[in-house]
């Protein structure tokens, strides 16, 4: 028996060992770790249950048949996350460039199956040359395959991707269709075709970094919800995100006991808002304060930055934070911060994450490449997220709501649960000045009239108190209690409970 | 005694004033411009009477309207604070014919020694030792250089009407002399509307002394012994402290008398200071005096018990001082560090903009011990114990302007020696919690640490000489770094078990938490080996005895205490570790188990992008001029932009030789930190 397990301990140490000494050498020199050491980052040290170890492929053509590595270029099974479980799987690229093979996809989709099974979330990491060529369709069907539970497990399980190495091809369809991506600065890109396809079809010159790095993808394409360093950076980063994801939709988030006071005052509020409408102001500082402990982690924090999107915790339970930026773009919004806000809305909502939205926004973006570029329908994304979101809603007006921003943005109208106003906050259909100069067109070229209309306008308009008085703002509150406030809104929310009629499902305007 | 008094300033000194009179049980107007609506002087005091716009020509300036909200309010008195209207001697005679007291001296004093001339003319007639210098005015670059000359380089440049640092430039040639006029001038004209400029000698090697005078209607006059202002940053005061730890019992005698003589000589009432110049064989020479109650007077207050401002409202009233030079004793050590809205990581550029975190030391004892009694100003006083006394006119939330002077706070220590006060004020420094916008703590705290501060051999010319190139924060030392990994594995574990006390966690029942306590830390390219257990932490080997350590997430401060020796960390969590501040020293250590720490070592090392070829706007400021066009071949040390912020125009020269390649600003563009201004050839 005892020489049965030396066998075993020898054929375990056969499949670490993964492409070899060389090749694992060669995937250090890259600054890149290998699959295995990513999952020890990952996961708590001795977590890992690895399924799958001696998987080889079943391909013959081309003198695959010589070539058999335990493992085929991905390493599977599940791990603990501070205590929490995750299934996962990391694309080893020290064998055969981490190629997708029938039977790697095969261990792929074993792990998905079981994620979905048991309502534990999964993480993807990415390092793979593509579909394994050698196979041909076998591996496509691979991807699709991969596909297809991705959209089965959406909404029901988080899905996470970090891509640490290449993703090209039909390969990005499966990080893309999971809820995170994330990337590592210099060693990844994802493009569906490379930059010499590129240049053969349409004569583009292009780098890999610029059509398809990290920075591509978390500042223009949004492909990504962010850009890390390095893998130790990324991983570390994913064990934090993780922490305030619940397992599954079946479940509530997390709560972390704090010794954070849900009441905890924070006085320098009562200043963040200027006197100057016009003057911008950093709405980080307003989630930064209310907060439990100040932490934050943002979504897409280098895309769009003029709305923010992230992750914080109440009285130690997980809400999802919308707020405008005024600092960027006065806050308002356009196409891309749109999307980026309604898709954040879309997966708080499936995964029972109460909404906290903090409202300042002179309106959408004016502009021929906004109407061009389909405002109305990405607007409406937003729209269409908040209103069909069920998870408790509270929303706090600092500043500036006007016209259908103001209705956009977890208005009353659209059964936001609690809605509070700062004095501060304007709600109005548009600007003052606008305003008056539409409504007295007539006297458009006498400036101190206008400035009398204004200041009327200004006086009626600009305030909190007329939505209040229709009962559109519940409550105008004192900007230092805010975080008390919210806090016990959200603690009477959790018994929320809301039946949508029944439906196949809705047709957001993708 | 006053019912109310109106304090016709902005600020910590606006505070300052208010607290001694609520003390006193005087109420309070203050007043403001736009900009000061919401500040904190407003808030404390009794009433607040709106001035006119931020300008403060339009506002704290305008004696007239003062003098109408003094109408308004019934306030029968008005204490200026310092600069604005406290050495204007048109300002008192206004208010005295509008039967309002004003709280300092009479206008024939301020007249006398606010002008710099008639003051050194005076000082000499009363006995006291000056300067070489050239006792008038200076009418143009020429004149300048001419006198200069006659004078012997080096030569000092001031403005007549001065004060703060503000138009005053030091002249080593003829070239150097005459551009100073030009500046001096032009500086003096916008900052105090009067532009005659006069040229002394500049001392070499010297230190900055001056006597504290205080003086009855009656002719009595005392002198509150010396404080050092030694510490400046271009003839602005950084660090003070009292005593001097340079003057022996005559010379402090002889400096103190002579500044009573002098005081006398001009019948003067309240409070005033006589600035000195000591050389390195304590020879003093007079420089001026300055007629009002001084930024740097709570060093006096903490080692004299005396209240400034109580006396001088007092002197206003009529009344007699209650004690005389017998009575006047030095109890122990006190410093004080101004701490400015300046960056010192970047040559010190004011930095304005909201105070996001603002958390300064509790006042009162520093072992937070009860206080034993209340002394100067309603502050603490302990027994023997070191004191935090902190003067500040901002709160969190508040707003660093541009139009006003960028001090944040006034950090006073008080200790038994000088070393216990030095002690205090690092730590007092190293748990000030300022954010969002760039200040002076880091430096200050960093020269707490500087054993030539600590020895005490300092000279006007510390900072200078110190700290040549500027300040690129302190470097710690390797019995520092062993203690700072302790403290981050420290953190480390607290944020740990914080998270593992979480929701069910199959970690714990399946017994799978981190194994051991040993943790490697990375700092830069060092790595530490940290044991910790329940009795000691042990780094690299060597046991650092006990650490405990006061911090839980979330708190932008740790103490930690190894035996009886206490650290103030600023704590700023980043991935995997924590970013340490402290003394000036600016770190970052991530914490790993063994295991991964292999891992993190095979992470590339990336280098920041070059951007040696790129000119950056170095504070927030706005284009006044471009100096070159794109093409152009400029030489080392030639101008190339000229950036305005806080009023100050901030020239921006080469570095070096190279080609203009693009100016994507142009004039009258408004810049954040770092953006572009132009880019050379390669």
């Amino acid at each position: 028996m005892l020489d049965i397990i030396q066998q075993l301990e020898n054929r375990r140490e056969e499949a670490r060992l993964g492409g070899g000494e060389k090749r694992i050498a060669a995937q250090h020199a890259k600054g890149k770790l290998t699959a295995r050491e990513r999952l020890d980052v990952l996961l708590d040290p001795s977590s890992f249950e690895e399924y799958d170890t001696f998987k080889t492929h079943r391909s013959t053509d081309f003198g695959m048949e010589a070539q058999q590595i335990p493992g085929d270029g991905v390493v599977t099974g599940w791990g603990t996350i501070a205590g929490r479980p995750a299934y996962v799987f990391s694309q080893d690229f020290t064998v055969f460039g981490g190629s997708l093979s029938e039977t790697h996809a095969e261990k792929i989709c074993k792990v998905m199956d079981l994620a979905v099974q048991n309502g534990v979330p999964i993480i993807g990491l990415n390092d793979s040359g593509g579909a394994r060529i050698q196979e041909g369709v076998a591996s496509l069907g691979g991807y699709a395959e991969v596909f297809w539970r991705n959209v089965q497990a959406s909404g029901v399980i988080p899905q996470i991707s970090v891509v640490m190495g290449p993703c090209a091809g039909g390969a990005v369809y499966s990080p893309a269709m999971t809820d995170f991506v994330y990337m590592v600065r210099d060693t990844s890109y994802m493009f569906v075709t490379g930059p010499d396809v590129v240049k053969t079809v349409t004569g583009e010159v292009v780098t890999a970094e610029e059509l398809g790095g990290a920075g591509t993808h978390s500042k223009k394409s949004s492909v990504a919800d962010g850009a890390f360093e390095n893998d130790v950076e990324a991983l570390a980063e994913m064990r934090r995100l993780f922490s305030f994801l619940p397992l599954s939709s079946r479940e509530k988030p997390p709560v972390y006991e704090t010794t954070d006071n849900p009441a905890r005052s924070e006085m320098s509020l009562d200043t963040l808002v200027p006197d100057n409408a016009n003057k911008p102001y950093d709405m980080g500082e307003l989630i930064e304060k209310i907060a439990d402990e100040g932490d934050v982690f943002e979504i897409q924090k280098d895309f769009a930055p003029n709305i923010i999107t992230a992750f914080v915790r109440l009285n130690g339970s997980t809400v999802g934070v919308v707020a405008n930026q005024p600092m960027v773009l006065a806050g308002c919004l356009d196409i891309d911060s749109a999307r980026k806000a309604a898709r954040f809305v879309r997966f708080c909502d499936a995964f029972n994450i109460p909404i906290l939205t903090l409202v300042d926004v002179p309106g959408f973006l004016p502009g021929v490449s906004q109407e061009l570029g389909g405002i109305i329908k990405h607007g409406a994304k937003l729209l269409f997220a908040y209103a069909e979101a069920t998870v408790p809603k509270v929303t706090v007006i600092t500043r500036k709501a006007y016209g259908g921003a103001y209705d956009v943005m977890a208005s009353k109208h659209i059964r936001a649960d609690v809605n509070y106003a700062w004095p501060s906050a304007q709600i109005a259909v548009m600007g003052a000045k606008g305003a008056s100069e539409i409504i007295h067109r007539k006297d458009a070229g006498d400036a101190e009239k206008l400035a009398a209309h204004t200041k009327k306008y200004e006086d009626r308009f600009a305030n909190p108190f007329i939505a209040a008085q229709r009962g559109f703002v519940d409550e105008v509150i004192i900007p230092h209690s805010t975080r008390r406030r919210v806090i016990r809104a959200f603690e009477m929310l959790k018994t929320k409970e809301v039946t949508a009629p029944f439906r196949k499902h809705g047709n957001i305007p993708l | 005694m006053f019912k109310k008094i109106l304090i016709a300033n902005r600020g910590e000194i606006a505070c300052r004033v208010i607290r001694t009179a609520k003390k006193m049980g005087i109420a309070t107007v203050a007043v403001y411009s736009d900009a000061d609506r919401d500040a904190v002087h407003v808030r404390q005091a009794d009433e607040a009477v709106h001035i006119g716009p931020p300008q403060a020509n339009q506002s704290y300036l305008l004696g007239e309207k003062i003098i109408e909200a003094c109408k308004a309010t019934g306030a029968e008195a008005v204490h200026p604070g310092y600069g604005f209207l406290s050495e204007n001697a048109a300002f008192c005679e206004k208010l005295e014919a509008a039967g309002i007291t004003f709280i300092g001296p009479k206008p024939r004093a301020i007249k006398a020694m606010g002008d710099k001339i008639t003051s050194k003319k005076l000082a000499a007639e009363a006995g006291v030792s000056t300067v070489p210098g050239f006792m008038g005015l200076i009418d143009s670059a020429e004149h300048a250089a001419q006198i200069a000359g006659e004078i012997g380089y080096p030569v000092m440049i001031k403005a007549s009407a001065g004060g703060g640092g503000k138009g005053m430039r030091i002249a080593w040639n003829d070239e150097e002399a005459r551009d100073g006029f030009d500046r001096s001038r032009s500086e003096a004209k916008s900052s105090f509307g009067d532009d005659r400029i006069f040229i002394e000698k500049f001392v070499e090697q010297p230190r900055h002394i001056e006597i504290q005078v205080l003086a009855d209607s009656f002719g009595n006059c005392v002198y509150l012994n010396e404080r050092e202002c030694s510490i400046q940053r271009r003839n602005q005061k950084v660090v003070e402290e009292a005593p001097s730890s340079f003057l022996d019992p005559e010379t402090r005698k002889a400096m103190g008398e002579q500044s009573v003589a002098l005081a006398k000589a001009v019948d003067y009432e309240s409070a005033g200071t006589v600035e000195f110049i000591v050389d390195k064989n304590r020879n003093f020479y007079f420089l001026e005096m300055n007629t009002r109650l001084q930024v740097e007077h709570p060093v006096t207050e903490l080692i004299t018990g005396v209240d400034l401002v109580e006396q001088m409202i007092r002197v206003a009233n009529g009344e007699k001082l209650p004690f005389t030079q017998d009575d006047v004793k030095i109890d122990g050590w006190a410093i004080e560090s101004r701490v400015y809205a300046e960056d010192p990581y970047r040559g010190f550029l004011p930095s304005i903009g909201r105070l996001k975190r603002y958390g300064p030391p509790a006042e009162g004892p520093l072992d937070g011990s009860p206080a034993a009694g209340e002394g100067p100003a309603g502050r603490a006083i302990g027994g023997g114990a070191p004191i935090i006394r902190n003067d500040t006119g901002v709160r969190e939330g508040s707003e660093i302007s541009m139009f006003y002077d960028p001090m944040i706070a006034k950090l006073c220590t008080w200790g038994e020696t000088r070393e216990a006060a030095t002690e205090a004020m690092g730590k007092a420094l190293d748990g000030f919690v300022i954010d969002g916008i760039g200040h002076n703590v880091p430096f200050v705290a960093a020269i707490m640490q500087h054993p030539r501060w600590r020895s005490g051999e300092i000279s006007t010319g510390f900072i200078a000489e110190e700290y040549p190139d500027g300040f690129a924060g302190a470097e710690p030392d390797a019995p520092m770094r062993a203690r700072l990994a302790a403290v981050a594995v420290a953190l480390a574990a607290s944020s740990e078990r914080r998270l593992a006390g979480t929701a069910p966690s199959l970690g714990e029942k399946l017994g799978l938490s981190v194994p051991g306590n040993r943790r490697i830390v990375f700092i830069g390219e060092d790595r530490f080996t940290v044991d910790p257990s329940e009795a000691s932490v042990t780094v690299d080997g060597s046991d650092l005895g006990p650490l405990t350590c006061r911090w839980q997430r979330g708190d932008l401060a740790a103490r930690a205490l190894f035996g009886d020796d206490e650290l103030h960390i600023r704590v700023d969590p980043i991935t995997d570790g924590f970013r340490l501040r402290l003394r000036g020293i600016e770190i970052d250590a991530r914490v790993y188990p063994p295991h991964l720490a292999k891992l993190a070592d095979k992470m590339p090392v990336k280098e920041a992008p070059d951007t040696s070829n790129l000119l950056l706007c170095p504070m927030p400021g706005v284009v006044v001029w471009l100096a070159v066009a794109e093409g152009d071949k400029v030489e080392a040390g030639q101008t190339l932009a000229v950036i305005e912020a806080m009023k100050m125009e901030n020239v921006l020269k080469a570095e070096h030789k190279a080609v203009v390649k693009s100016i994507p600003v142009k004039a009258g563009d408004s810049l954040a930190v770092d953006a572009v201004i132009m880019e050379f050839e390669q």
